[in-house]
């Protein structure tokens, strides 16, 4: 089963956010995606200083099986990208929600738009079915 | 309908991720295609191919057919149970499948050709087979099982009925052993040591879990194909198709062109084309970050010289490669284009990786 945290928001295109508190969110690919893709073996991270508009493509994550699109779920300026996935993409298949972060972003908008972890779970369980 | 093999139930309880493939319900892997591919490489993994297709092929003109049929020859094969790796091509040259057949004994060869290719396949071979003494079976029941690795060996030995231990050690590369329902070739699809072992359906479930028990990891099709590209392996459908000769596919070294009088069908064609093919089938190795996949355009000079066949992500190389057909014959590099990138990579001559070592 898929480990989805109550205290993070969602988009359906499987990213999450995390309100950091100070006007800026952390985003990544939910902890389903990286399960669906599999083993990650490259990631291309958004560009620091990007302005985001919600759905905009915004970087792709790669396994040894497919390619798949990132979209931004928030609006926003991309402020600090985790390098580390440069060279570490299994990051994410480790850990989806704390080391393998993709990016933070100081928000333009809200973050009214996207799924709670109930709403989430729907969705996943409506597409593992 | 959704065909599904005899073990489908066993991979569901090993945690099989399972999908569809060319009609087929089959597992993409157990949990991760790095490690499976990984103890492939070091040890040993199984694979269920039992979608693949097995013939039979009897009677007094099964040699004179398959030379024929065939563009390699089995006249090259000088004991009984040796296999022959070929393609059988249209009368344009164009591949319509590659396969292996193993000639027995005089009046019996064996033929395993693709799962996705099995309708044509045999529809042509029938077609062909008409003008000979001979039949062509297609024997229900079997189920097809690869063992692949440097401990393949000793791990399948360990499992076999006693009489099947010392055959099997001792099976020669590309050749079979038969022994009632029980066809053990030492042959693979991975660029390791290994067998592929066709069995009854009585047999493979406690096969299948005997293999595990000594220790073979469960390897689904993902493994299979970062495998099978790491040896420099063609994929039919990918790599080549009946619109493709064995001169644009890197697989000119399966045809006999020896001796002349042999007949096989597309021999006119092949000739005509071996002075105009002005392609070449090579390996690619990115450079940089990313991952090569099939249909990537080519670029030499800024000038498109062709299309990525194949491609993935190299466990063992921990670097992209893949499988490419350009219209240049000198360059050593190229770029490729990666969605909005265009990227270098090496152009080198497959296998990228042998015996489990990395030539790259």
């Amino acid at each position: 089963m898929s480990n989805i945290p109550s205290e993070l928001y969602y988009a359906k295109s499987h990213e999450w956010v995390r309100d950091d508190g100070d006007g800026n969110v952390t985003i990544g690919v939910s902890d389903y995606a990286q399960s669906q893709l599999g083993d990650l073996v490259f990631i291309e991270l958004p560009e620091v200083d990007a302005d985001l508009a919600i759905k905009d493509e915004c970087g792709v994550i790669e396994s040894v099986k497919a390619a798949s699109d990132m979209y931004s779920p928030v609006a926003g300026t991309v402020i600090e990208v985790n390098e580390v996935l440069n060279d570490a993409p299994e990051t994410v298949n480790d850990d989806a929600y704390g080391d393998g972060w993709v990016a933070k972003i100081k928000l333009s908008g809200d973050l009214s738009h996207l799924l709670s972890a109930d709403n989430y779970t729907a969705i996943v369980d409506a597409e593992s079915e | 309908m959704i065909k599904k093999t005899f073990l489908n139930a066993i991979h569901r309880e090993f945690g099989g991720k399972m999908v569809e493939f060319g009609g087929w319900d089959m597992p993409v892997h157990y949990g991760s295609q790095v490690k499976e591919h990984e103890l492939v490489r070091s040890d040993a993994g199984m694979f269920d191919v039992s979608h693949m297709t097995v013939l039979d092929l009897k009677g007094v003109d099964v040699k004179p057919f398959l030379k024929k049929l065939l563009a390699n020859n089995v006249d090259k094969l000088k004991a009984p149970g040796k296999g022959l790796y070929s393609c059988m091509l249209t009368p344009e040259a164009g591949v319509i499948d590659d396969l292996i057949t193993y000639v027995m004994a005089e009046d019996w060869s064996r033929m395993v050709v693709n799962a996705s290719t099995r309708e044509k396949d045999v529809a042509w071979i029938r077609k062909i087979a008409a003008d000979f003494d001979m039949t062509v079976e297609e024997p229900e029941g079997l189920c097809m099982v690869a063992v692949q690795g440097p401990n393949a060996t000793d791990k399948l030995v360990s499992v076999v009925g006693e009489a099947c231990k010392t055959p099997i050690s001792e099976l020669k590369m590309f050749t079979a052993y038969s022994n009632g329902e029980w066809f053990v070739a030492r042959t693979g699809y991975t660029g390791e040591n290994g067998f592929e072992v066709i069995l009854p359906e009585a047999d493979v479930s406690a096969f299948w879990v005997a293999l595990a028990e000594a220790g073979v990891q469960p390897c689904g099709l993902g493994a299979r194909d970062t495998l099978r590209l790491e040896a420099g392996l063609n994929l039919y459908g990918n790599d080549m198709d009946e619109t493709i000769s064995p001169l644009a596919c890197g697989l000119e070294w399966t045809v006999a062109w020896a001796p002349e009088e042999r007949d096989f069908i597309g021999r006119e064609a092949l000739t005509a084309l071996k002075g105009t093919e002005n392609r070449r089938f090579v390996g690619l190795i990115l450079e940089g970050k990313g991952v090569l996949r099939e249909h990537q355009k080519v670029m030499i000079n800024g000038e498109e010289v062709g299309e990525l066949t194949s491609g993935t992500f190299s466990p063992t190389m921990q670097k992209a490669i893949g499988l490419a057909r350009i219209s240049d014959l000198e360059a050593a590099e190229c770029d490729v284009q990666i969605r909005n990138k265009s990227l270098k990579a090496k152009i080198v001559a497959a296998p990228f990786v042998r015996n489990g070592e990395a030539r790259y």
